[in-house]
């Protein structure tokens, strides 16, 4: 017992960051950033004024910027190629200059949709019903809109006001994805996904009022197969409605306009709607893990924001740009908050006030898209449900599967949401036990790394072993390795059975393990 | 660093993994208070550990445990007689001659019902016991298992609580809300293969010591880890585990070649025969829900030739299974059932494109239930003449499911927490729309 009590207390001693002088090589730096555009210093003003006296991490160094805004922009690794050249660029804007690269290139679309494909439930079998093509349609909408930086008002707009076909006027799949389609059931995902409310907590007298707005919305069938037409159903009798909105205020819609129109109309336009704040929250919590106001899609009186001046400001700024994601993205992504090292410098929650970059582990599809990147494996995914199946191109990204009906067994073990609910909270990133087995142990990984032609001619031409060396970091953990890595490395020793490449196909096994490459960071 | 490192080893590495499983179950089962976990004492409560095979697709119930020879060539085809059984009255189909010598060890419930042709929604129903239609997704009956009887509730087996031989069944039919914590860990490889390649735990080429040393060097390079101790707990304590059943006794589970030549021919050397023998196995060793994900029953096409191959694959392994548990003393204590999501249509399709096939049935099929406090040698319910409709005593997927919770001690109208304010039933509570059979109080 005393023995255990001694080993935690020395532990704890030497893993306190407060004895840290100086930067962590190679995760932190010392070089102050370069010019910090206005937008991005206020962000950092009111982050530093809210962080309860904690003292913020370091910053991060260039090879950790990189990897990090890889992944949090575009959900891929920087290839050994584009480590090299970010590193030997020596203008001090290059930071920002890479931001906005990443912003717009293909994958930021491809990632993205991804994310907003699991909020508004793309999926064409149970529990959400959409039906393949339709899924599919739908998905792709969403992703040119993201691709084309559709305002999120406009965008908010299609999805709760769209009419005609399923397959043919993709937004309309956002109310066919309620389960049962009454207005009740529409408001509740309407709620959810542009209030970030949940309707369960509502009183009934709110709930009703909210559902009115949808209880002009009809469906019907076509002559064609599965396909579904939602349409504005007039009144017969030209009674006009009476709605209330959420504020409280009463509103006669005459007979002639859809309800819908009227709800977006005060959702985008109304200065008491927390559709900004909302919508930046929600984005703010993609990049740091942790929404300002915590679960982003759990707004209510008594969870408020942990840091209300910069929920503020962040709806403020989105509204004022006119819903522009990329430069909320932009503004985030260039401050020195965004830009801090992950490693505290204080003994305290990782969390509590955005004083460090929160490690998580990378989603399932990035994850799994990183692995067949540096090994340039490949993947199955299918749906066996509805006949016949479906099948994707193997060498499709994860993060491109259009359907949350088509999967892997890989995906499901790593967690990618089910989309059945829209919660955020459906998408996991714990660690388990199966996982880990997966990654050290399975058949699948081995031979992803094994097997890999592109790792064993990286290796192959290499001059020496240094460089061979140096292939293998840059290009699974975007740096260089470091002397004490490189002296544990030439200690090593696999067993004499082993084959002739084993020792660096051991090193490419570890880096794979190691919790630098599965976590963001 | 070296102290860091040894300090996981110090610590009971067992203890950090149930901790884990503690913190975000409870995580997981939300913030409400007042939760306990709906295990009660229960005079009936015989059950420790569940074996379900799962014949995916829905085998056929008239060529199988719901035999009507009198039907005729257009329901029958080729299968024109019965067997009679060791059991007066009990008839199986005639590819089933195993299983008809072991009559008396089980029960068969000729009236499932839920009406029902799609499979996913079919098999979400038979395996989470559950009516489609509500915004949640429930988890299957061993993700249920798992949370109340797995680590959460004390569980030190060697190997996960909840198993699937080889291939996950899919989403809808696993862990629903319960998250990712609660599904089943698949062996993928091949049973029937030696060594039994189990993913992650068996891995072929590299040795015990090859294993070590590289963890060790995994250890060593972990610069990031080294540096940032605390955020990677998690991801130390899942590897921890991961490599108790890589170095330790989990492995040896597996190893089939442990059994005698005589034995494993007994039980078929084909994947599902040799599956069995490795759920018998897993049972000994503590595990407590066991799905065996036998495919290829959705006959649409080649429907005779399928069955002619495959009845008597299931006849050998189920039947030995049955003959086994009960030699090792496990068949009082361990549910057997097997069943798929429904049944096939009792008219053969001989028309194009079938050309002799037959097609889904929800409406009315068969589930076969042994052991772990079920009686055995008795018919619940029966089908009409041609096995089209429900005749007497209608079963629902959540009869069966709340029977059997009821023997594993669990209260089937205990509820989950989850993460909205009403609270969520074990089993659905009867009435409105959702229909009713009553527990199978007759064979328990």
């Amino acid at each position: 017992m005393f023995q255990q009590a001694l080993l935690i207390f020395v532990s704890a001693i030497l893993s306190l960051p407060l004895l840290r002088a100086i930067p962590v090589e190679p995760y932190e730096t010392d070089l102050p950033l370069g010019m910090v555009s206005a937008p991005s210093a206020a962000l950092d003003n009111l982050v530093k004024q809210n962080s309860g006296g904690i003292r913020r991490a370091r910053l991060c160094s260039d090879e950790v910027f990189l990897r990090r805004v890889f992944l949090d922009t575009i959900g891929t690794l920087p290839t050994m190629e584009e480590v090299r050249s970010f590193l030997a660029d020596k203008s001090t804007d290059k930071r920002s200059k890479l931001v906005d690269q990443l912003l717009e290139r293909p994958e930021y679309a491809d990632y993205w949709g991804m994310r907003w494909a699991d909020l508004l439930r793309v999926k064409s079998e149970f529990p959400v019903n959409l039906w393949p093509n339709a899924a599919q349609a739908y998905d792709r909408w969403i992703r040119t809109s993201l691709r084309d930086n559709l305002p999120y008002s406009e965008f908010a707009r299609h999805l709760l006001t769209a009419e005609g076909s399923n397959f043919r006027s993709p937004p309309v799949n956002f109310l066919r994805s309620a389960g049962d389609k009454d207005p009740a059931a529409l408001g509740s995902i309407a709620a959810l996904v542009f209030l970030g409310e949940r309707t369960a907590g509502w009183t009934p007298e709110k709930r009703d009022a909210f559902a009115k707005f949808f209880s002009r919305v009809g469906f019907k069938k076509s002559g064609e197969w599965k396909e579904e037409i939602v349409f504005f159903a007039r009144p017969s009798d030209n009674e006009p409605l009476d709605a209330t909105l959420p504020d409280g205020s009463k509103v006669k819609i005459p007979a002639k306009d859809d309800p819908r129109e009227v709800l977006a109309q005060w959702l985008l336009n109304s200065p008491k709607s927390t559709f900004a704040q909302n919508g930046a929250n929600r984005i703010w919590f993609w990049i740091f893990g942790r929404g300002i106001v915590q679960e982003p899609d759990d707004f209510r009186p008594d969870n408020p924001p942990s840091n209300p001046a910069l929920l503020a400001w962040l709806g403020r700024q989105f509204q004022a740009s006119k819903y522009d994601t990329k430069q909320l993205l932009r503004t985030i992504l260039n401050s020195e908050t965004y830009q801090l090292s992950s490693i505290p410098r204080d003994d305290h929650p990782a969390d509590a006030g955005y004083t460090s970059y929160p490690v998580r582990r990378l989603e399932a599809e990035v994850l799994i898209d990183a692995i067949n990147q540096i090994t340039g494996g490949r993947e199955e995914y299918m749906s066996r449900i509805p006949e016949p199946f479906t099948y994707l191109p193997e060498d499709q990204r994860a993060v491109m599967v259009p359907d949350g009906s088509i999967s892997s067994s890989l995906l499901e073990l790593f967690g990618r949401p089910p989309r059945d609910t829209g919660l955020l909270s459906e998408r996991t990133t714990n660690v388990t036990a199966s996982q880990r087995l997966s990654l050290l142990n399975s058949k699948s990984i081995l031979s992803k790394i094994n097997k890999s032609g592109q790792i064993r001619r990286a290796l192959s031409t290499a001059p020496n072993q240094e460089e061979a060396l140096n292939r293998l970091y840059l290009t699974f953990l975007s740096r260089f390795p470091t002397a004490d890595e490189m002296k544990t490395i030439s200690d090593y020793q696999p067993p004499t059975s082993a084959g002739k490449n084993q020792k660096l196909m051991d090193i490419a096994w570890v880096l794979v393990n190691s919790p630098e490459f599965l976590y963001r960071h | 660093m070296n102290s860091l490192l040894s300090l996981d080893a110090a610590l009971s590495r067992r203890a950090l993994f149930r901790y884990s499983f503690v913190t975000t179950a409870a995580m997981l089962l939300t913030h409400r208070a007042g939760f306990a976990l709906p295990t009660v004492p229960n005079p009936r409560a015989k059950a420790g550990a569940v074996i379900q095979i799962w014949l995916w697709g829905g085998p056929c119930h008239i060529d199988t445990f719901d035999p009507k020879p009198d039907a005729g060539h257009d329901y029958c085809g080729p299968f024109t007689e019965a067997l009679s059984t060791n059991v007066d009255g009990i008839r199986l189909g005639k590819l089933l001659p195993n299983l008809a010598g072991q009559a008396d060890k089980f029960s068969l419930i000729r009236s499932m019902t839920h009406e029902n042709n799609g499979h996913e929604t079919a098999s979400y129903m038979v395996q989470t016991g559950h009516a489609d239609g509500d915004r949640l997704v429930y988890p299957s009956m061993g993700a249920v298992v798992s949370l109340l009887k797995g680590y959460d509730a004390g569980y030190k087996g060697l190997l996960p609580p909840y198993i699937v031989l080889t291939e996950p069944q899919g989403r809808f039919s696993e862990a629903g809300f319960l998250g990712p914590r609660y599904k089943p860990f698949a062996t993928g490889g091949d049973p029937s293969r030696t060594p039994f390649a189990v993913e992650g735990i068996v891995a072929e080429g590299i040795t015990p010591e090859h294993q070590k040393l590289r963890r060790e060097l995994l250890g060593r390079l972990d610069s990031l880890g080294h540096s940032n101790h605390g955020a990677f707990d998690e991801f130390r304590k899942a590897g921890d585990a991961a490599y108790d059943m890589i170095l330790g006794e989990g492995a040896d589970v597996f190893n089939l070649a442990k059994e005698s030549d005589e034995l494993r021919n007994r039980y078929g050397r084909n994947t599902f025969g040799q599956s069995c023998l490795a759920a018998r196995r897993l049972v000994e060793n503590g595990a407590k829900y066991i799905t065996i994900n036998y495919k290829g029953w959705d006959t649409h096409k080649q429907h005779f030739q399928t069955m002619n191959r495959k009845l008597p694959e299931l006849d050998q392994g189920l039947a030995t299974l049955l003959a086994d548990l009960a030699d090792h003393g496990l068949l009082d204590s361990t549910i057997v059932w097997c069943g798929g999501e429904f049944g096939r249509t009792p008219k053969v399709q001989w028309e194009a494109p079938w050309n002799g096939g037959r097609g889904h049935y929800g409406k009315v099929f068969s589930t076969l239930v042994a052991g772990g406090g079920f009686r055995g040698g008795h018919l619940v319910g029966a089908s009409d003449a041609r096995g089209e409709s429900v005749a007497d005593r209608p079963v629902y997927p959540w009869d069966l499911t709340a029977t059997m919770y009821e023997l594993l001690g669990i209260d089937p109208d205990g509820t989950f927490p989850r993460t909205d304010d009403e609270s969520v039933r074990i089993t659905p509570k009867i009435g409105g729309k959702l229909k009713s059979g009553g527990r199978l109080k007759e064979i328990v």
